[in-house]
């Protein structure tokens, strides 16, 4: 079984899927993010399933138990990346998600949570 | 109608679940499917292939092509196991009922994705759900 990788970019803990996911990685992920949060202290989380090609209901139940759980510890999740085909299939599948917070990128996402986003590119590193 | 012999997969664990949705998305494109149908029919195919692997202790998938009088081409889905059976299949097919710990959405969701859907189920003896998807 894969395991998701689990980053952190300074209170935010980035969750990037690039697998298939079957449903033990989709539960060790759960498992994994809950310890990350308290080990961390962080305070949001960010999934981005811009590599995703299909979410269905136990994926999508996964992003919702994954948001109240995170919510309990103190941190809000953020699902970013949602493809079109994703989004027509899941309201027709009858999973709103209702509770979960999405943004269309990783960089929206980043502001809804309020986090800093890094200042690096033309002049960046030189401005004053 | 002309129906081909399409390929028939085992489904005995969680990674069949995923190669069945690859092997339900190859078919879907080889079709000429639009994104949005592959999209629906894939994932119909993993609850599906979820409810043969958690509910009917396993079992096997066929994807095959098919043909339609007027010459609408689509993609035939047809899960199979020899579990339990479902004793209440309108209860089954009821939004948000469950005989697990999901959400209720398995059957009804991927009856509502596909074009046809059709459930044969003896208690005792097993499932078969069978689902098409036309090319529009």
């Amino acid at each position: 079984m894969e395991r998701v990788p689990i980053l952190k970019i300074g209170q935010v803990l980035l969750v990037s899927i690039q697998v298939d996911l079957q449903d033990q990685t989709v539960l060790a992920l759960q498992e994994d993010l809950a310890d990350r949060i308290v080990r961390t202290g962080a305070r949001g989380v960010i999934i981005d399933i811009t590599a995703v090609d299909i979410v269905d209901s136990f994926i999508g139940r996964m992003f919702a138990t994954i948001a109240s759980m995170s919510r309990l510890m103190d941190a809000e999740t953020v699902v970013v990346g949602m493809r079109p085909a994703v989004a027509i299939t899941l309201v027709e599948l009858g999973l709103s998600l209702g509770g979960v917070r999405t943004a269309l990128d990783l960089e929206k996402g980043m502001r809804l949570l309020g986090a800093p986003l890094p200042a690096i590119g033309p002049g960046a590193v030189d401005s004053p | 109608m002309t129906t081909p012999a399409g390929d028939s997969v085992p489904i005995a664990s969680n990674d069949d679940v995923v190669r069945v949705r690859q092997l339900v998305r190859a078919a879907a494109a080889a079709a000429g499917m639009s994104l949005v149908d592959q999209t629906k029919i894939v994932t119909a195919a993993s609850e599906l292939a979820r409810n043969t692997f958690v509910h009917g202790g396993g079992g096997s998938a066929r994807v095959e092509p098919v043909v339609n009088a007027r010459g609408r081409a689509g993609v035939r889905l047809v899960f199979t196991d020899t579990g339990g059976g479902i004793p209440d299949v309108a209860q089954a097919l009821t939004e948000g009922w469950t005989s697990g710990g999901g959400l209720g959405l398995g059957l009804p969701g991927a009856r509502r994705l596909a074009d046809e859907f059709e459930l044969e189920t003896e208690v005792g003896r097993g499932t078969t759900v069978t689902v098409t998807k036309w090319i529009r």
